[in-house]
């Protein structure tokens, strides 16, 4: 089942925007508002947006739910796993501040334009979780979709029941 | 000033579209009016200073929330 036309061009041409404002927020996540949760959330949105105006062989052919699967388990195992790195010191230790390295810029002290590349472990954390709540949430929409045409009390689903 | 016509004008659409989520006879408008309460409670957040709980306000009550609405409208008006 699709949606009109015009609903499909919007959706086409929005799709992308709302895409990369999403990862905008899960990048910026240590200097602006937002973080993880809410840019992942933004992501899944789009992800909402495509499967209500196109159908869903479209959104399966863009997205194997076997990818946004991987995305949740794979972003939670991303984040424990830099939470452990830094078990040298303590868990969740941020060992990547103020190293040089990715991330690794000493933070500017007092008002500033915002030095993307600072807070250490923070950012990789933030995307880690950007990554799994995208996948959760996507997936939670991809079946509610589906469940929606399922007819548990229809004569079809008693046949295969059997 | 502005910020108190901000806030009165925001919270009038917050319970204006509370009362026609409720009370609205069509199942579709009555879901776009919950999207639009809850876009009008994002903007109330973010006026309270609060920008981060407004983009999840924003992601989660409009978007998603709205679009596991219409699904569920959908499954139901299959028969």
């Amino acid at each position: 089942m699709r949606m009109s036309k015009i609903v499909r061009t919007i959706t086409a041409l929005l799709f992308w925007a709302v895409l990369v404002f999403g990862f905008y927020i899960v990048i910026h996540g240590h200097l602006t508002p937002g973080g993880g949760f809410q840019g992942g959330a933004v992501i899944a949105s789009s992800t909402a947006l495509f499967l209500i105006a196109f159908s869903k062989d479209e959104f399966l052919r863009k997205y194997k739910d076997v990818f946004l699967s991987v995305a949740e388990s794979g972003g939670l195992l991303l984040f424990i796993s830099i939470a452990f790195l830094g078990i040298g010191a303590t868990f969740f230790y941020n060992f990547m501040a103020n190293s040089g390295g990715i991330f690794g810029s000493p933070t500017p002290i007092g008002i500033n334009d915002g030095d993307l590349n600072t807070a250490g472990t923070l950012p990789p954390m933030n995307i880690a979780v950007g990554l799994e709540v995208f996948g959760g949430l996507s997936l939670i929409l991809l079946f509610m979709f589906l469940g929606a045409y399922l007819k548990p009390f229809s004569k079809e689903s008693e046949v295969h029941e059997e | 000033m502005m910020e108190y016509w901000a806030h009165f004008f925001t919270l009038i659409v917050l319970v204006v579209g509370a009362y026609l989520a409720v009370f609205l006879r069509s199942l579709i408008a009555s879901v776009i009016a919950l999207s639009a309460m809850s876009l009008a409670l994002s903007l109330e957040f973010y006026l309270l200073h609060a920008p981060d709980v407004a983009i999840a306000e924003a992601g989660i009550g409009a978007g998603l929330t709205t679009a596991i609405f219409i699904f569920a409208l959908r499954g139901i008006r299959r028969d």
